[in-house]
């Protein structure tokens, strides 16, 4: 499911099957984009920030282009204990391997993967970005 | 033959493209068939411009044919010019009836007589459009055919389109000149310019597609969303917003192509009203600031704003309202009275 900002329209709701990752994109050349997942993260309901979220952040590849400063996602990621991808949708080859990442956070989170949970596995991805 | 008039249409020659140069020619009419066939246009447009120079002292030009090649020219490539809006106005109702020959002599009288030494020259077009071209010197000198100005007037219409040349001064003599030769009374500028002439032709004369009410809840959809790559199992969160912006930007902008300009451009004469809590007197004199936003294509960019998601639809009057208001370059002062605000002054 695709939206442009949070909260969802209400008149889905009984269409919507259960969400189980919500990535957040945030364009690197837009400051809006930044405020935009701001202000719709505090729509979120808590129990999605234990490993049903992370953050990712496109158009990394144009380095002159960088409106969005790399402390302002770090902060991101502190506050909310969440993952952050960089990924730059333009190069096929990095799109297609930013979803395969994806598609196997989502498969972890829906509780595909047996032995692994979406708290575990955030924890493990928050303590090895640490290192 | 002169040898400014030589050098003239040698340089003239090398501004076209050169696979434009015969057509161009053929268009001149100044060179025979027989005489184009004598020259090849594959080599280089330098040597080119020089047979056709040739050829030209052989024909025995003068400055009015080089005249007329410059006028052609600048008829078909006339998007390297800035042209800018006048509007004449007629005190009474009489309808004059047009006399071309009438307004020709009267022009070329008043510039003549103001200033000896200028070149004029005339070329009408099918759409009723009159192209004058005019070199300019000064009371001791012959005019520079480098630096003219360029007219196109419609002469069913009291509209004026002047590229005028890098002398300023040139320019009331100009307005004169033609206020004069086609019986109107005064001229104004109309705060109008752009490179592209057509456009603003089509802004003037209202030829673009423009927006009518309808009284339809919902516009027809005559294209489903069985667009390329819809894949059915992305489902979009937000259509009823995404098809709002759509709509209301078509209300606002219309179907059709819009006008091109390159421009548009908001001079504040505004005082500067600061938030109560900030620490900032307020200052009485007016803030100066001007706002310019430029583009290859002002308004089509203006118009794919809000569905690329970077501005909130309807956009503000102050940027649509420029085809509907002719204008592009706006002062926007302080409404006086109670409720202050800012009005665009006309």
């Amino acid at each position: 499911h695709l939206a442009t900002s949070l909260p969802l329209p209400s008149e889905r709701d009984h269409l919507r099957p259960r969400i189980d990752l919500i990535a957040f994109m945030i364009d690197i050349k837009s400051k809006y984009s930044l405020k935009n997942v701001e202000a719709s993260l505090a729509h979120v309901d808590a129990s999605f920030f234990l490993g049903k979220v992370c953050f990712l952040v496109t158009g990394v590849g144009r380095v002159n282009y960088c409106s969005v400063e790399t402390n302002a996602v770090w902060k991101l990621r502190d506050v909310y204990s969440s993952p952050v991808l960089y990924c730059e949708l333009e190069l096929e080859g990095i799109r297609v391997a930013t979803a395969q990442r994806l598609l196997r956070m989502l498969q972890i989170c829906a509780g595909h993967i047996p032995g692994v949970s979406a708290l575990s596995f955030g924890s493990l991805m928050r303590n090895s970005e640490d290192e | 033959m002169d040898e400014i008039v030589a050098e003239y249409i040698r340089r003239t020659v090398l501004k076209i493209p050169r696979h434009e140069i015969k057509t161009m020619l053929q268009t001149w009419g100044f060179l025979s068939e027989a005489q184009l066939q004598t020259v090849n246009f594959h080599q280089t447009k330098d040597s080119v411009s020089r047979e056709v120079v040739q050829l030209c002292k052989d024909n025995s030009a003068d400055i009015k044919q080089a005249a007329l090649l410059d006028i052609i020219y600048n008829h078909v490539y006339p998007n390297k010019r800035i042209w800018s809006v006048y509007q004449m106005n007629k005190s009474g109702e009489e309808t004059d009836f047009f006399d071309l020959r009438d307004f020709k002599k009267k022009f070329k009288r008043r510039l003549q007589t103001a200033l000896k030494n200028v070149t004029i020259n005339f070329k009408e077009y099918e759409d009723n459009a009159i192209w004058i071209r005019i070199a300019w010197g000064t009371p001791y000198k012959k005019p520079n055919q480098y630096k003219t100005s360029y007219v196109v007037y419609h002469s069913q219409t009291p509209y004026v389109f002047i590229s005028a040349s890098v002398i300023r001064s040139t320019l009331p003599l100009l307005c004169q000149a033609l206020v004069v030769a086609s019986n109107y009374h005064d001229i104004r500028e109309m705060e109008l310019r752009s490179h592209c002439l057509n456009s603003l032709k089509d802004i003037v004369f209202k030829r673009y597609s423009q927006t009518f009410q309808t009284y339809y809840p919902r516009p027809l959809q005559e294209r489903n969303v069985t667009s390329e790559n819809v894949d059915l199992r992305i489902i979009q969160e937000n259509k009823n917003e995404k098809e709002r912006i759509l709509r209301v930007n078509r209300e606002v902008f219309g179907d059709g192509p819009q006008p091109k300009l390159e421009f548009a451009q908001y001079k504040l004469e505004t005082t500067f009203k600061s938030n109560p809590s900030l620490d900032v007197s307020d200052i009485k004199e007016p803030f100066r600031c001007l706002v310019k936003f430029s583009s290859p294509h002002l308004l089509e960019s203006l118009k794919s704003l809000a569905p690329a998601g970077l501005a909130d639809a309807p956009l503000s009057p102050l940027l649509t309202c420029i085809p509907q208001k002719a204008r592009n370059y706006f002062k926007i002062r302080e409404r006086k009275g109670i409720f202050p605000g800012s009005f665009v002054s006309p």
